[in-house]
């Protein structure tokens, strides 16, 4: 008796299936589900863009419509990876213009992203909907109108955080005046002036935006007729707040902020006059998110605001907030569950000295949801992380970075072992971890021991010794990217957990001890791993003994890339110096 | 605060690092001068490094490190010996300690102390700046009047007492350090000059779209034919066709090795404008821009200061047949060749 479930079963029951992580499960089952399964995955993320061929993702998933790519490691964020080490989504493009013409939806982060790859995908995909560009690079202001003049059916264009080459306003234009279909648009990076006819026409005739991210361009006498023509938003972000207004247009737009029933998120506020603050009283008890990263105005005029954001979910401030502001934060935003602090200082070289370990403990305290943390801060103590940990063992994610490197505890002068070790013991569900400050190896035997589902983890000017990555590379089961810069451990402690790398997705080490040879090693230890050694200086000979600048190590399918720059190094099974290969568009 | 303060024991150290400024801008190694500065004895990491070739900014390591790897005994298991046997790593092992450093002193020699189980490199890359590049953050304890000079380290328990005191003069900046992306340290530091009425130019030179206030970059990007990728330069950092040309060569020279500067080594010096140009012509490459009017040109042919006001775009080509260069420009192109 065959007791197989017909495929056209399996296909009803798998779309219900939304999770890829279950769809990965599935797909290890046995082969007919294996192939049921890939003929109907349509939302495909590749977290790593050279751990697999295009070709491969594209023969896999046929019915691809969704496809989602991640390109440079996290730390190019912080200009860690030179320019032109790679992360090129044009092979993608023109894999899945080949064989999945009916992808939707595009989203891309840390790649780089040329005009003519925009322009490919303006003529490829005849449905193309979504395109989300998250701290990508490489194209201008033309791909944006490329994509904006062909894609009849968008909804979302999304531009966070992108390095933009900003030719003109102009792509703004480039709408048709059939397209009514917009959801989306977020052009906050952009430098340049759009004209605001063009931007009224497009809002006008776009009943269905929810979300609106304007560039700092847009003047705040601008906002006021725009939001007029979009009550609808749930999300804004203004342009700048700063212009002088008349008292008629700034009733004109306290009104249109008030008409704005729907809104949950707002953002942008550049450089916001303290006289405007009153404005967005309006819209506060309906706030879920505020992004106020960008709002440089003192503690007493974030706190009105702030006290009547009682829905707050989110909040990304600066540390003119204070400590005082964060208590306030602490008894009106109950339903906190992220909190990012960020410096306020200009050089970063002057910080906010009322804001310190004290803000972050009230926090922890009052808002029981909170779950997530990105904290920056001069200086701070075992006995505040302690005090967090306790009062908040549901914490995900906590990035706490001092400032100061080496900083220890400032009360006692002793490194913070003892403090992150209460994190890592307290918070069970911990994924996410940045470490900072005065640290020995002991703290990394602590998270080696504790961090169970730790599956990130950033760490910079820690430990003494290599036993501080044995630690980590041992005992974090979950670990999945880990990433490090100026250690001082060296070559023995990877060598030995070599293996650990194939069950991770990456590992990136600049600035350490790790020597060419120990790479080399690696390297041909480990065949389905690529040792990537990224050097801008390399000595002409390259004894094994020599330091490397920069590590990537990551899991691959797809071998060795071709497009590595000459700074680039995989050396693969020969233990040859592998020059660069460069593919030839 | 990213401030580097660092001392030795008895007296203060001044260090020097060697710096390089990053590839794209070309790099200068300043290894030569900044090594021969005074050294105090008990610094054995700087003895070593002396004796490194000055060409090199990358110290490689000598074997009197594989000496100091007994430093690292307390780190060692059983299991850890077998694995040493079969690698022979202790002899290449990188670790370097101050002498009679058993354990690193966090107390006055901090940053001594990273570098005592780490070569010099590692340590360098603590305050290396090789991708912003720009000169302020030369540290070089002689005289140099365009550097800044590092102060001695505050001793820890020096800071105790003097945590409210204003930080040291000078501030060593780290690449990438505090981590903030480049957008919101853009984004900060036009608000700043902004509201400086722009006259601090402290971060144009960061990647990307640096916004200086009142000096506009002038960033165009330059792709070659057949190159996977583009690189971006801001053309007011070059005053001549000659140096802008220099610097194409040595970003492009990995696709074209050769053939670019391949007209006998003349180097640098004595290329002018026209001889720009005949290099162009004799070599299989040249160079071409978008100006203003969207029409494709040949570099080198109208005033420098014209060039740079109307340059929109840069392309290096091999086959003027591919790229609509405008007519004129074809009837010199034919003509010449």
């Amino acid at each position: 008796m065959d007791l197989r479930l017909p495929s056209k079963v399996l296909e009803h029951i798998l779309s219900f299936v939304d999770s890829n992580e279950d769809r990965n499960s599935v797909s290890l089952v046995c082969k007919s589900w294996f192939e049921t399964e890939r003929r109907t995955r349509k939302r495909v993320i590749v977290r790593n863009c050279y751990a697999v061929t295009p070709a491969a993702v594209a023969r896999r998933f046929p019915e691809m419509k969704s496809l989602t790519l991640k390109g440079k490691p996290h730390f190019a964020d912080y200009n860690l990876v030179p320019d032109g080490w790679g992360g090129y989504v044009w092979p993608w493009i023109e894999a899945m213009a080949a064989k999945c013409p009916s992808l939707e939806e595009l989203r891309l982060k840390r790649m780089v992203v040329t005009d003519e790859c925009l322009e490919k995908i303006a003529a490829s995909f005849k449905d193309f909907k979504v395109l989300v560009l998250t701290s990508c690079e490489g194209f201008s202001t033309d791909g944006l109108a490329a994509i904006a003049v062909a894609c009849r059916n968008l909804r979302e264009l999304e531009l966070r955080e992108c390095i933009v080459e900003d030719i003109g306003g102009d792509w703004l234009s480039y709408f048709p005046e059939t397209l009514t279909s917009l959801v989306s648009l977020d052009f906050s990076c952009l430098d340049s002036e759009v004209k605001l006819s063009d931007l009224e026409r497009l809002l006008s005739r776009s009943p269905n935006l929810k979300s609106l991210k304007l560039n700092r361009a847009v003047s705040l006498d601008a906002l006021g007729s725009l939001l007029r023509l979009a009550p609808q938003l749930v999300e804004l972000g203004t342009g700048s707040f700063s212009d002088k207004l008349d008292q008629e247009a700034v009733a004109k737009l306290s009104q249109a902020f008030s008409e704005l029933k729907e809104l949950k998120s707002l953002s942008g506020l550049w450089d916001v006059l303290p006289e405007y603050i009153p404005l967005l009283y309006s819209v506060c008890p309906g706030l879920t998110s505020l992004n106020l990263s960008y709002a440089t105005v003192q503690m007493s005029d974030l706190v009105e605001l702030i006290t009547r954001c009682s829905n707050l979910q989110k909040l990304w401030v600066m540390d003119l907030i204070e400590d005082k502001g964060l208590e306030v934060v602490a008894s009106s935003c109950k339903e906190l569950r992220e909190l990012r602090v960020f410096p306020s200082g200009a050089g970063l070289d002057e910080t906010n000295v009322a804001m310190t370990e004290q803000g972050l403990v009230y926090v922890s305290e009052a808002c029981p949801n909170l779950e997530s943390v990105l904290y920056f801060c001069v200086q701070f103590t075992n006995t505040a992380m302690v005090t967090i940990a306790r009062n908040r063992p549901n914490l995900k994610c906590f990035r706490l970075c001092v400032m100061e490197p080496f900083a220890p505890d400032h009360k006692t002068q002793k490194p913070l072992d003892e403090g992150f070790k209460a994190i890592v013991e307290r918070c069970k569900d911990l994924q996410r971890l940045s470490v900072s400050g005065l640290l020995t190896d002991k703290a990394f035997e602590y998270i080696g021991t504790h961090g169970k589902k730790l599956r990130m983890l950033s760490i910079a000017f820690a430990g003494d010794s290599d036993l501080m990555l044995h630690h980590l590379l041992s005992g974090c089961e979950s670990l999945n990217k880990l990433e490090i810069r100026d250690c001082p451990f060296g070559d023995t402690a990877l060598l030995e957990n070599a293996a650990k790398l194939k069950t991770m997705r990456s590992l990136w080490m600049s600035s350490c001890c790790v020597s060419f040879g120990a790479c080399k090693l690696l390297s041909q230890k480990m065949p389905k791993l690529n040792v990537e050694v990224i050097d801008e200086h390399p000595l002409e000979t390259r004894p094994d003994s020599s330091p490397v600048e920069r590590i990537y190590i990551y899991r691959t399918l797809a071998g060795p890339r071709l497009d590595m720059p000459e700074f680039v190094w995989t050396i693969h099974k020969n233990p040859e110096i592998g020059v660069s290969h460069l593919a030839i568009k | 605060h990213t401030s580097f303060n660092f001392s030795s024991s008895s007296s203060s150290l001044s260090l020097s690092l060697s710096l390089s400024l990053s590839h794209r801008k070309g790099f200068t190694v300043f290894s030569k001068s900044l090594y021969a500065s005074t050294v105090t004895p008990h610094s054995s990491y700087l003895r070593m490094s002396e004796s490194v070739a000055a060409e090199h900014d990358y110290i490689g390591l000598s074997m009197e490190a594989a000496q100091m790897s007994d430093n690292k005994t307390k780190t060692r298991d059983n299991n850890n010996n077998k694995n040493d046997d079969v690698l022979n790593f202790k002899a290449t092992e990188l670790r370097l300690g101050l002498p009679g450093s058993e354990s690193p002193e966090r107390v006055d020699q901090r940053f001594l102390s990273l570098k005592s189980s780490c070569p010099v490199s590692g340590a360098k890359r603590v305050f290396s700046d090789a991708i912003n590049g720009s000169t302020k953050w030369v540290f070089s304890p002689g005289s140099a009047t365009d550097v800044k000079d590092i102060k001695p380290a505050v001793p820890v328990k020096e800071k105790k007492s003097s945590a409210a005191a204003a930080p040291p003069a000078s501030k060593a900046q780290v690449v990438g350090w505090p981590p903030i992306r480049s957008f919101r340290k853009n984004t900060m530091a036009s608000s700043q000059s902004q509201k400086q009425g722009g006259s601090d130019n402290n971060n144009s030179e960061t990647e990307g779209e640096a916004k200086s206030g009142a000096e506009p970059c002038l960033y165009v990007k330059v792709s070659m034919e057949g190159a996977p990728y583009l690189r971006k330069i801001d053309l007011k950092t070059y005053k001549s066709y000659v140096e802008l040309s220099s610097a194409l060569e040595e970003m492009f020279s990995c696709f074209t090795i050769g053939q670019f500067g391949s007209h006998g080594g003349c180097g640098r010096d004595g290329l002018n404008e026209s001889r720009l140009t005949d290099l162009l012509r004799g070599s299989e490459y040249f160079v071409t821009y978008e100006d203003k009017d969207s029409d494709w040109m040949l570099v080198g042919d109208v005033p420098w200061e014209m060039f740079i006001c109307s340059c929109k775009k840069l392309r290096i080509m091999k086959s003027f047949e591919a790229i609509g260069l405008a007519p004129r420009v074809m009837e010199k192109c034919r003509s010449r060749n």
